[in-house]
Formats: C-alpha cells, structure tokens, sequence
C-alpha cells in the first residue's frame, strides 16, 4: 500500500469541445516503470501536465505518497521531487553541463559560483547515471542523446522521486536509445519511479513494468507487460470506431504528374514515388519520420542532396520555392501562422504575394487584376471575412488555412502539397477543408498530403506512403488500408 | 479595435500641431514665411534618408552608415571636382556610385553572413567614416565650382532644390511602397520572412536591395550637404542617422519590421525639424537640443512597444 508514490483518482478534464481526460485513475509505484501509449490526441499530455501541477483537473485528486493534493502547483510538484522531461529541451546552449545541472541553486557562498564543487557533483552524478561526460563542455556541442541525458542528471540533482518522460528516444539514433535504456533501468534500481510515454513499443517491452493505453481522453487498459503482445496493444490504442466521416468519392487517377527518384538530403534517404493525376496520396508517418522534409524538398524550401523530381517527364531542378510555383507544385506547410499565412497583412496581400510579379506592369501592381483574382479564388472556397482588406490574424484558423488554398490555387497550381491541412481547426471547417480537397481532385488536381491523424489519411487518401526514420516504410492502395498496419509500418514492427 | 488605431494614427500629427503652436507663442521668429522655407531645407536631407530608412525598417533591419555615407559622397565628389577637375556632373555621379556599392556591400554582408544589420552598419559606419579622412588625409576640399552651390542653395520657382529634390523622393517614395510589387515584398520580409521566402519571394534579393537604394539616397542626400557647406568634410553627416531614425520611430514605422508609412514619416521628420529649428531659434544651445531629441526617441518607441504589448494582450 504505501509504495504507491503516486495515484491520480477520477481527474477529468475538459477544454472547449474536447475531453481531453475522462475519469482517468491511475497508480504508480516506487521504482517501478510505468509505460503511457496512445495517439496523438489521446491525452498523454493533459495527464502529465496534471500531474506536474502545469494545469488543473476539472475534478479529481493527485495524491503523491498518499497525501492528496487539490492544488497541484510547478512549485509543490518540484518539491515533491515530481520532474518531467519535455520534448523540447529546458537546456542554455552556449552554458556548461555542470552549469545546466545547477542552474538556479549554484554551489558557493551565495556571491561567488564554486566552480570546482560544482563540477565535482556533476562528475557524480554521471557516475551515477554510469555516463562518461565533461561537465566542461558546453551543452550545444553534445548530442541529442547527451543533451537528454543533461536533463536527466538536472532531475536527479534535484533529487527527483517521479521521472516523467516524454517520448525521449524520438530523436535519438538507435545506439542512443540503448544507452537511455540502460540509464532508465539503472533509475529504477534506485527506486525512481518512471512515467515513460513512447510510441515505440518495442522499447516499451525491454522496460517497462506496466503498461496504460490511453485513447481519446478514456483510459483503454492497464496491463502487466507480461500479460500483453503487441498487437493487443496496437489494438488498443487505435482500436475505436470512426467518430468522423469523409466524404464518399470515387476517384479515378490518370496519368503520373509528379515523379520522385531517389531523393535524399535533409534527412531524407532515397524516397522514390510518384503522383497520379486527380489523386490524394496521403504522407503517414510518425512526428520525426521525415513527411515534412520530405515534401520541402520537393518544393525547393530545402534543398535536395540526391535525386529527381520530374514533373510530366520532364526532370526539373528546384533549387527555390519559386522554380517549384513555376512548374505548378504548391505547398501549404506544416506551421500555418508562422510559414503559411503573414498574420499582420490582409488577405488579399497574402493570396496575390506568389503570383505579384505577374499581375503587375513594370512592377506597378494592378489592382484590379489582383482583386479579380482575389475575389474568385476567396469566393470558390468560401472564405468567411468582411473583406479582403481584413487582417488574416483576425480570421479564425479554418479560414486562415483556406486563405493558405487560395493563395496556392491562384498560382495555377497542379500539384498541391498540403502539410496537415487540418491541424488546429474545428470540426465543421475540417469537413470544408476535406469537401475542397475532393472537388479540386475532381478537376484534376493532384494532391500530396500529410496527416498525422490516422482516420484523416484512411478516409482521404487513394494511397498512402508511410515513412519511418527518413526511409519509406512502404506504400498502401486503397483496399489495403488499416490502421494496424499503417501504425506497425510507421513504427517498424 | 478600429478606434485605437485611428487615435495612434492622429497622434502624430497632433503632436506636430502641439510643437508648431508652441514655438509660434514662444517667438514671434518662428511663425514667418521664411522660416517655413527654412525648416523644410534644414529637413530636406534628413527626409530623403528616412524615406529610405523606412524601406530598410520595414524589413527589419537598421542603417546606423547613412550619416558617413553622405560624408563619403561629399568627400569623393568634392576631391574629384577640386583635385581632379572633373565636371559637376560626373563627378557628383562617382559620388552617388560610390555610396551605392557601399549600400551594396551592406546588403550583401547581411545577407549573406546574417548579421544582425545593427552590427554590420555599425562597423560599416566606422569603416566608412575612417575613408572619409584617408581621402585626404584629414584636410577638406575647398574651392567648389560655383555650379555646385545650385543644390543646396539654390531655389527652383519659391522653393528651394534641395526641397524640390526631397518632394520628388518621398513621392516615389509613397509610390513604391505602395503601388509596387516591391512595396508588397517589404512588408511581407519585415512581417514574416519564412512565410515570404515560402510564398516564392527571393528575399535576399530584396533585402539587398533596400540597402543599396538607401545608399544611393545617402549619395543624394550627401551632395545636397556638401552644396549648403560648399566644402567637402569628412565629418560631414556625421551622426545623421540618429535624427533619420528618430523621425521615422516618431512617424510609426516600427523598429521590429512590416509596420510604417511614408506619410507617418514625413511628420516625424517635419516633428525633428520643427524641434530644432524652433530650439535653435529660441536660442537653446546645440547641447539641450541633443538632449531633447533622444527624448523624444526614447518617449516615440517606448509608446510604441507599450502599445504592442497592449494589442497582444
């Protein structure tokens, strides 16, 4: 009873339209290594965020050491020795690794920093952690890997009682992985309680003792690891009916429009495909898997080190963003308000930026033209605003992404790549997002699209192409499409 | 939403009004016609460089070499007249040349390096200010053709060139930035660069060429001081910048980029102006004045970031 160091009993929360934890309890025990999986979405975060006191449940309790706490706090949860690993490193690049560790509670007289104490206590704390590390070296000349292990020797200074890790082998390299595996089992022989969220279930199987799937804010199953194979897990996690539906469309793709050989370079190796005219061919993959890359590539954002793209037979060499809009490839990237849109112009100086030049005389720009073209494309996709004038950062995020559609349909665009086209908007304008994808299908629009939302690629795409670690994993028709085997494809199972 | 930006943007011409009405109480000196004529030939220079500021502002850089800039115009067209005999024309075209590529190896540095454009004027300030004495090994060039003076002292009708010349810059000025396609690309870069860069924008081609155009304006601006002073100085110009930036900062063109008009300008210029003339005539010494002028830049992008952080919130 009392080696629980942690429970959480019946937290919910909400946020405005979604669930993101629904009557979730769960318990941890000392030394023991707990294993949290599920989507994107499925409240992974929300919970960790309780739990750190970064946010407060709706109801329900956090007890640590069997003490409840109402109020979780950063503060309470730091005292209780309660620390997370985020995604996204807390680390000061051009600072040392023993400064890192003791930022905020340097050894000394409280005037004077004591340098050689302070290294002296990193050096046993790597010792500790069994790593081999300078606490000299500055932290922007390590390795992911070692920045993480940084982070890890930081909450063990602090004497940390509940480690929670959040996906922290996704951006390590193979070998990395072993030497955090090994730290994380070294952990639990001194009794530090480990919250460990991964996708990859293979290491979920070398360390973890229990493991919670978790699926739209409901806990799905809490199991022995010993008890499981994998694909009841895979089951659990993806296994619910489909809440959302696409709109029914019988495509018939013609000829290939877009042909990728071989292309390498921005972490990318060898991917070769092509794209049917009329088609929707879906990018799966997880988050690091090389999607985005990928297709900034091919749209000249980044350059490429190997390969061809040829459109219509023809080998292209894209070397700018421009020489892609040129041949009528488009994108809509990933991040909408920082690469797609410019929030403080209006929508028409958006819409017209790509194609200004040509709806200008000797640079003067012709408003009328401009409003024209303007006017047709705000009009087909039905953009919701007063007028054109108006500021994009004033439009809400559906509308933003289809000022995103216009401008790339008023290039004169024939291939359209679409980074999550849905990501951060509501359900409605999705359902308007997907309506548009299939009529511009319909008038022989190709289109590449990237979706981390599984039932998003299933119900969109003709095809989909799974990446893993900068590789094709592999490419799906239609009638092979299945959740199982899309996320053991992007997995590597 | 809509109310707040109508009051920021009357701001400015209130607070022209404010100081106008009073120096006209102070002294009776200021309110006369020739005065007027004064004022806008003192801020001639000053405007036909912030209109070229305001291009190198909006896209979120900064040119701390346009005071020397115009010293080195100064210095090489004078020694190229004095010296060298050259005709007026040509050699005020060297001039204008030479601060052009220096416009250019700004833009170039930038772009290329991606320094901070604070750092590399700076150090192209000092660069440029050492020049200014080489030339002639710290002497001026006196002795300019009498044609020289036309510039700087002569008028056209009841105006003055200079302020013709000033006039002509801040209409092409307006125009470019808002009829072009160039005008649109400034303030894409200065508002979000990734994005314009992603919606096929050459950005660095951009961004060069804004520097080179306010080098090209520091050459003009440069010939109009070496007429009024009808020597060429190597201090000539020196420190300029301070009152460019100002009147442009005052004006509403925002130091962090893709906000700014050239109307907003041309009353922090005429703001600078009005400052200096009205303190200088009621006889305050050029030391109060410097202080007052950093005021008054300080208070201008103070009110502007505070004004920021009320928006975002």
């Amino acid at each position: 009873m009392n080696d629980k160091v942690l429970e959480l009993k019946d937290v919910s929360k909400a946020y405005p339209g979604v669930v993101a934890l629904d009557h979730v309890s769960l318990d941890l025990k000392r030394g023991e290594v707990l294993a949290l999986m599920g989507e994107n979405g499925a409240g992974k975060s929300t919970l960790i965020k309780v739990i750190a006191g970064a946010i407060a449940p709706d109801s329900g309790v956090v007890c640590i050491r069997g003490k409840e706490y109402r109020q979780m706090t950063p503060q309470i949860s730091h005292s209780l020795g309660i620390k997370v690993i985020y995604q996204e490193f807390n680390l000061f690049p051009s600072l040392s690794i023993a400064e890192n560790i003791f930022m905020g509670s340097f050894p000394g007289n409280g005037i004077t920093v004591d340098y050689r104490a302070m290294e002296e206590s990193a050096g046993e704390l790597f010792e500790k952690m069994n790593v081999r590390a300078d606490p000299k070296t500055k932290v922007r000349d390590l390795s992911v890997a070692y920045m993480q292990l940084v982070e890890i020797a930081k909450a063990l200074s602090k004497n940390v009682k509940i480690l929670i890790m959040d996906e922290p082998t996704a951006p390590l390299t193979a070998s990395e992985v072993d030497i955090l595996l090994e730290l994380v089992r070294n952990l639990k022989k001194q009794g530090v309680s480990i919250i460990y969220i991964s996708h990859r279930l293979n290491e979920v199987f070398q360390i973890a003792d229990r493991v919670v799937v978790l699926r739209d804010g409901h806990m799905i199953s809490e199991r022995d690891i010993q008890e499981v194979d994998r694909s009841t897990l895979v089951h659990d996690m993806v296994g619910r009916n489909v809440t959302e539906t696409f709109p029914e469309h019988s495509r018939h793709p013609g000829e290939v429009v877009l042909r990728v050989e071989n292309l390498s370079g921005n972490g990318i190796q060898g991917v070769s495909f092509d794209l049917r005219k009329g088609e929707i061919l879906g990018l799966a993959g997880l988050v690091g898997s090389g999607r985005t890359e990928l297709v900034r590539m091919i749209y000249g954002a980044d350059p490429h080190s190997g390969g061809e793209i040829c459109v219509e037979q023809k080998r292209l060499e894209i070397r700018k963003p421009k020489d892609a809009i040129d041949h009528g490839i488009t994108l809509a990237p990933e991040d909408r308000k920082r690469q797609g849109v410019i929030l403080g112009l209006p929508v028409f100086e958006n819409i017209s930026l790509p194609i200004i030049r040509t709806l200008s005389r000797l640079g003067v720009v012709d408003r009328r033209a401009e409003r024209n073209v303007v006017d047709r494309q705000t009009e087909r996709l039905r953009v919701k605003m007063p007028d054109a004038r108006q500021l994009v950062k004033n439009l809400s995020g559906g509308n933003q992404q289809k000022i995103v559609l216009a401008k790339l349909l008023a290039s004169d665009s024939r291939i359209l790549i679409l980074d999550e086209p849905t990501r951060g908007i509501d359900v409605g304008a999705k359902q308007e997002i997907y309506r548009i994808m299939n009529e511009l299908c319909d008038g022989g629009m190709s289109i590449i699209m990237i979706s981390s939302e599984m039932e998003e690629v299933i119900g969109m795409s003709d095809r989909i192409l799974v990446m893993h670690e900068g590789k094709m994993a592999g490419m799906l028709d239609r009638k092979d499409f299945s959740q199982e085997k899309i996320l053991s494809m992007a997995a590597n199972i | 939403m809509h109310k707040e930006i109508k009051v920021q943007k009357l701001a400015v011409p209130l607070i022209l009004v404010i100081v106008v009405a009073l120096f006209s109480i102070l002294t009776p000196n200021f309110r006369t016609w020739g005065n007027f004529i004064t004022i806008l030939r003192q801020v001639s220079m000053i405007c036909i460089l912030a209109v070229g500021m305001t291009g190198v502002l909006l896209t979120g850089g900064i040119d701390l070499s346009v005071g020397v800039q115009m010293g080195l115009c100064g210095m090489i067209s004078s020694l190229l007249m004095v010296n060298y005999g050259l005709g007026i024309l040509p050699a005020c075209l060297i001039g204008v040349a030479a601060t052009t590529m220096v416009g250019l190896i700004n833009g170039l540095l930038i772009t290329t390096t991606r320094m901070p454009p604070l750092i590399e004027t700076l150090g192209m300030s000092n660069i440029v200010f050492g020049i200014n004495y080489l030339v002639t090994g710290g002497y001026p060039v006196s002795g300019l053709p009498k044609g020289m003076s036309i510039l700087g002292q002569g008028y056209l009708g009841f105006l003055p060139v200079s302020v013709v010349i000033m006039i002509l810059v801040v209409a092409a000025g307006a125009f470019v930035l808002q009829k072009t396609c160039f005008g649109r690309y400034l303030y894409a870069i200065g508002n979000n660069e990734e994005a314009a860069r992603l919606s096929a924008v050459n950005t660095k081609k951009m961004l060069v060429l804004v520097y080179v155009i306010q080098g090209a304006l520091c050459g003009i601006a440069g010939l109009i001081l070496l007429s009024r002073v009808n020597s060429g100085q190597p201090i000539s110009g020196k420190n300029t910048e301070m009152d460019v930036i100002t009147a442009c900062v005052v004006g509403g063109v925002s130091t962090t980029g893709g906000e700014g008009h050239i109307l907003g300008v041309i009353f922090g210029v005429l703001i600078i102006g009005v400052l200096s003339n009205g303190m200088a005539v009621l006889g305050m010494g050029e030391y109060w004045q410097m202080v007052l002028k950093g005021l008054v830049l300080v208070i201008a992008v103070g009110l502007d970031c505070i004004g920021k952080l009320h928006r975002s919130r």
